[in-house]
């Protein structure tokens, strides 16, 4: 909402508050000022000169050299091309220094010769258009005394020219939360203004004479639908003159960010900006049948709107119609079937009320937002819409344009009931935590127009104005007391009361530290969107009739790409893996937790975290990828890790992947992602990912672990390689050893896996270092002698592992 | 006679002594004075010949010698010996300016390390974090927080849906999660809720259809909209830090009343205007209010006994301001090159 400061002072005179302090008191009072913009503050130097001579320029058939007083001692020398001034005139004259909108500086210079001291204007160049100003030449100069309005403000040569053409005005642009639509009006904001500085609000009561007439017999009204029009309220005004509204009306319509029209269509416009209420007028001779019927849109009707475009209607639209077509988009725009044209003679004013949503979705639906629409979709104050039409009429009579037929067709479709509140001042400062006096309190209500209905004391009944359809019970109040009583004055405590008992849960301290052993390990942390494109399934190889393909599906995607929700994470991590591929970045370690999200019977979702991990580059490998999987899971204690080969998941390499298990319980999968997969992404390097389901995790996770003895007891060591085949994991020849080696046996650690000469093809030698120790004596050579020849034995016999 | 070859092999030994170079030379040295077969040894196998007077004379003096011999050898090896390592030392110097082993740990996320912040801040407080489903119902995201049905952000133009009649949405904003907390927590509640949160918006560099909120909210017998400012203040100071100058603006939320925004005074201009903060010498940084009776009368807890605060505010745009990122698309882009710098 724009508001002009010169037009509020005329309702609430605050011509002595600077714009900063009128900001910043209007902003703390709940209506935030976004902008303030001084009206031609681009304009410097630029006066009003009266030509006193002019003559031909000699090194040019069509410039002109003028002689122009501008105020000074002596005339200055301006030359300028422009044919429709004469000696006398007054016109627009940028001196030498002289600022335009858009940065144009005017320097004295010669043009052709002839020395030009600065430049005379037209309104173009003053960044103003023909509708600011409809009775001047388009092109040539902007001769002031050619306009009797201008002439009436007595300017003289010197004068600055933006106050000559009512320029200079402060336009402040709020922004008007949508609960308060009476602020999207002059009025609505000096109500506030007034409030606000605790100043006098000067009210106007429109007073229409009228020229006899009954409207009743000239039309008919008739709402078809009151859910969606609850009240229509028109006015005819009949003899109209079509002609271009007066300067002071399109001084306040331009700094209201408003183009002037005609003076029919600028009432309007002007109506609409000082009370909030859309208005609109149609030209009656293009009502068909005298009768505006207010009904919904029937299937295949169609209507050019003012806008030129032809529009298909559908059934929900409410419309304005005549016998027999619509003739207006309700609240949103009106026909160019009923437009008002110069030989317009006869109008209809309408003042009605919509229902606000049904407005917006009609507006929405046909693409066109407008000042109507945008106010109507709030849901404005039913009661507004007889004063509106009177001012309209009202403004008829001012500019002398049509006389106004007596009466108003006024038609109630449903009745509004007003807001009565209890107010009790004692619970409204226990709600802010204030001491505010009770009197203050009704004082601060009555500002903003909330009366009390009896004198009883400090709790009484108050009743609400219909334009405050937003305040409701005694919430509502407290907000209004707390508003101008200042949110900064209502004290700062902290919040007191029984204590809880915060803190993080396990889990939470559980999955930070997660995060901490992934960035030990160099991991970044990333974050993914949520939702995929279900061909990253295709893209992940995933199998048709894998149940991970079931995806939420969303109705209204921003498009394909974020259309399901991800049931693994593996595409979203791929997708940060090949987007730093691209970038050229040498490697990436990365990690998220984010959620799955799996859809359930009821229609929502199990939304499981994940834990994923992502690597290319630098030299990662397998066993490299792994370690790092596996000083994950030893950070978070887990017990009994297994990795099982694991070949059946699509997406990763066949032969380099894993699942780990802790116990029974499946922790997830890792391993080299499927070069095909990697192919299909785009990335050439060997890529390595995990997806660990933190659910587990946290099953599976240790607690408080407890203190091992050291060793007292010196341990001894023996290598061992053994020779087996190919298919023989090291894993199996791990648990083999470990199986046989009874209680003394503390640590296996592979060190040598060999094939080559020497070692039958088909087969392996694997080499591992034991160590073994007792915790209560010194192991003699003989024990662990027996322990390793166990060990052999069970290798040999278990899995036909030979001694090397 | 022997008096003087004592007094001969002291100081030629003791002058070969200092010249000696090496621990080898040294070696040399003794064992040519003080070996079996040395010289001094050779003279004191001449003792036998001399008188009763004279042996324990120069039995004292060759004993001398001996000392003499045997310290200025120590004090040798040990001046070698610190050359040695001296030159040792000087041979094994590094240039300290080459780069060490390269060794990085992961970065976390900047907008998660704000989380953090904030997080640590309300456990302070006495606060828990609660987290709740994305996939939400339309009652809790919308209904249940007083926004009526028609209202605009319910728009299938701002709303992710997955059912025709819009009951199941991607939730808009974490406070359903003050409903589910007031639904199945025993009062007194105090909390605060991030996540994920989705809106219909196109990818640009102030816009992202996935993006994430927090949110707070405690409730309790007699808890006023002053606790709401001296709490809010309290954690703005010790986010922006403690001379951080707040106001608090009247505003509108469906689900508070008396609603408001908080601002706090440019960190850059003091107040004066600057483009950081448009010219306003404000910054927003919350939304914030007074639950609204209705919604907690919608969770079953009595208005009239209870009341509460509630707050919520975009992390992007936190994080943005705190690191001085100026694309939100560089949130979600992972790019390593940005997240190691924080």
């Amino acid at each position: 909402m724009k508001l002009s400061r010169k037009w509020l002072n005329e309702f609430v005179d605050l011509s002595d508050v600077s714009d900063k302090r009128f900001n910043d008191e209007m902003t703390l009072s709940g209506s935030k000022v976004e902008t303030v913009e001084r009206e031609g503050a681009e304009i410097k130097n630029v006066v009003v000169g009266r030509i006193v001579e002019m003559v031909r320029h000699e090194n040019s058939d069509h410039m002109w050299v003028c002689r122009i007083d501008v105020g000074r001692e002596a005339p200055i020398q301006v030359v300028t091309g422009a044919q429709n001034q004469k000696a006398g005139d007054l016109v627009i004259v940028a001196l030498d220094g002289a600022e335009l909108p858009g940065g144009k500086r005017i320097e004295a210079g010669k043009l052709r010769g002839v020395l030009s001291e600065g430049m005379c204007c037209s309104f173009a160049e003053l960044g103003m258009t023909a509708h600011d100003w409809p009775h001047a030449a388009a092109d040539g100069l902007m001769i002031l005394n050619a306009d009797p309005e201008l002439m009436a403000k007595d300017p003289g040569p010197g004068d600055e020219i933006t106050g000559v053409l009512g320029y200079d005005d402060s336009v402040v642009e709020f922004e008007i939360t949508p609960n308060r639509p009476d602020c999207l009006s002059v009025i609505g904001l000096a109500r506030e203004a007034s409030a606000t500085f605790d100043r006098p609000l000067r009210l106007h009561r429109p007073d229409v004479r009228g020229c006899g007439g009954s409207i009743a017999d000239l039309v008919d009204i008739e709402i078809e639908d009151g859910d969606l029009c609850p009240r229509y309220t028109a006015r005819m005004v009949r003899n109209v003159t079509i002609a271009p509204s007066p300067l002071w009306m399109r001084e306040r319509l331009r700094a209201s960010g408003v183009r002037p029209i005609n003076n029919i269509v600028d009432i309007t416009n002007y109506v609409m900006l000082e009370y909030g209420q859309p208005m609109h007028a149609f030209d009656f001779s293009c009502v068909e049948g005298n009768r505006i019927v207010v009904r919904t849109a029937r299937e295949g009707e169609t209507i050019r709107t003012l806008d030129g475009n032809e529009r298909k209607l559908t059934a929900n639209m409410l419309c304005i119609c005549d016998e027999s077509r619509p003739v207006c988009v309700a609240g949103v725009m009106g026909g160019a079937n009923s437009e008002i044209v110069g030989d317009t003679a006869m109008v209809l004013f309408e003042s009605a009320n919509f229902n606000g949503v049904s407005v917006r979705r009609t507006a929405t639906a046909l693409g066109m937002r407008t000042d109507a629409s945008s106010r109507y979709e709030k849901g404005l104050d039913p009661m507004n819409t007889i004063k509106a039409v009177e001012r309209a009429c009202e403004l008829v009579e001012l500019l002398g344009c049509g006389e106004v037929v007596d009466g108003v067709m006024d038609v109630i479709a449903r009745d509004r009931a007003e807001t009565v509140i209890h107010m009790e001042p004692a619970g409204i400062n226990a709600f802010l935590g204030t001491d505010i006096p009770a009197e203050d309190m009704y004082a601060y209500l009555a500002r903003v127009g909330i009366e009390r209905l009896d004198d009883s004391f400090p709790d009484a009944d108050v009743r609400v104005p219909s334009w405050r359809g937003d305040v409701l019970a005694m919430a509502d109040l407290a907000e209004e007391v707390a508003r101008f009583y200042g949110y900064n004055n209502i004290p700062n405590t902290l919040t007191n009361g029984a204590s809880t008992r915060g803190g993080f849960t396990d889990v939470q301290k559980f999955e930070r530290s997660l995060g901490v052993s992934c960035r030990a390990l160099g991991f970044d942390e990333i974050i993914t969107y949520s939702f995929i494109s279900p061909s990253y399934y295709d893209k992940i190889r995933m199998a048709e009739d894998d149940p991970r393909r079931a995806s939420l599906r969303i109705l209204n995607p921003l498009g394909e790409d974020t259309s399901i929700m991800r049931t693994t994470t593996l595409p979203s991590m791929l997708e940060i893996i090949t987007r730093n591929y691209n970038y050229r970045n040498r490697s990436a370690r990365l990690y998220e937790l984010g959620k799955v999200y799996r859809p359930r019977a009821d229609g929502l979702a199990d939304e499981p975290k994940v834990l994923s991990l992502g690597a290319y580059g630098d030299g990662i490998d397998f066993f490299g990828f792994k370690g790092a999987v596996e000083a994950i899971l030893r950070e978070a204690k887990v017990g009994a890790v297994r990795f099982e080969a694991c070949g059946d998941n699509a997406a990763y390499h066949p032969g380099r992947c894993a699942r780990v298990r802790a116990g029974e319980t499946l922790l997830g999968v890792f391993g080299q992602i499927h070069p095909l997969v990697a192919a299909a992404y785009g990335v050439e390097a060997e890529v390595y990912a995990a997806e660990l389901s933190f659910e587990a995790l946290c099953a599976v996770r240790g607690g408080k672990p407890e203190y091992q003895p050291l060793p007292k007891f010196p341990a001894a060591t023996r290598d061992i390689a053994v020779v087996c085949a190919e298919c023989v994991t090291v894993g199996a020849l791990e648990d083999c050893i470990r199986d046989a080696a009874g209680g003394l046996l503390r640590e296996v650690t592979l060190f040598d896996v060999y094939r080559g000469p020497g070692i039958a093809p088909g087969s392996k030698s694997v080499a591992f270092s034991l160590v073994l120790r007792a915790d209560d004596r010194s192991l003699t050579s003989e024990e662990a002698d027996a322990a390793m020849k166990r060990i052999v034995a069970a290798l040999n016999e278990t899995l036909d592992a030979r001694l090397r | 006679m022997i008096k003087q070859q004592l007094e001969a092999i002291r100081a030629a030994a003791v002058a070969a002594m200092e010249k000696a170079e090496k621990a080898e030379e040294l070696e040399t040295l003794r064992v040519r004075y003080l070996g079996k077969k040395g010289e001094l040894t050779a003279v004191l196998k001449q003792m036998g010949k001399l008188s009763a007077e004279e042996r324990p004379v120069i039995g004292q003096l060759a004993n001398d010698v001996r000392a003499k011999l045997e310290s200025a050898i120590e004090s040798r090896a040990a001046l070698i010996a610190e050359r040695v390592m001296a030159a040792k030392l000087l041979s094994e110097t590094v240039d300290v300016t080459i780069p060490g082993e390269p060794r990085r740990l992961g970065k976390q996320h900047p907008m998660y390390q704000v989380l953090d912040e904030i997080e640590d801040i309300f456990i302070g407080m006495g606060f828990e974090v609660i987290e709740d489903r994305e996939v939400e119902l339309s009652e809790y995201n919308f209904t249940k927080l007083n926004v009526e049905e028609g209202h605009p952000a319910r728009e299938w133009s701002d709303t992710f849906y997955f059912t025709e009649d819009s009951s199941v949405l991607l939730r808009t904003q974490t406070s359903p999660m003050q409903i589910h907390a007031m639904e199945t927590r025993p009062l007194p509640i105090r909390m605060i809720a991030p996540g994920r949160v989705y809106r219909k918006d196109e990818v640009d560099a102030t816009h992202s259809p996935m993006f994430h909120q927090i949110e707070g909210m405690a409730i309790n017998k007699g808890i006023t909209m002053a606790d709401l400012k001296g709490t809010l203040n309290e954690v703005v100071r010790r986010l922006y830090g403690e001379d951080t100058v707040t106001r608090f603006r009247p505003h509108h939320f469906p689900f508070t009343e008396p609603s408001c925004e908080m601002d706090i005074q440019c960190y850059k201009c003091h107040g004066a205007g600057c483009p950081t903060c448009k010219g306003e010498g404000w910054i927003e940084v919350l939304g914030a209010g007074m639950i609204h009776p209705k919604v907690l009368e919608g969770c079953g807890i009595d208005s009239s006994v209870y009341s509460g605060w509630a707050f919520g505010f975009g992390l992007e745009r936190l994080a943005l301001g705190q690191y001085k990122i100026s694309d939100l698309r560089l949130i979600f882009e992972n790019d390593v090159r940005f997240l190691e710098q924080f």
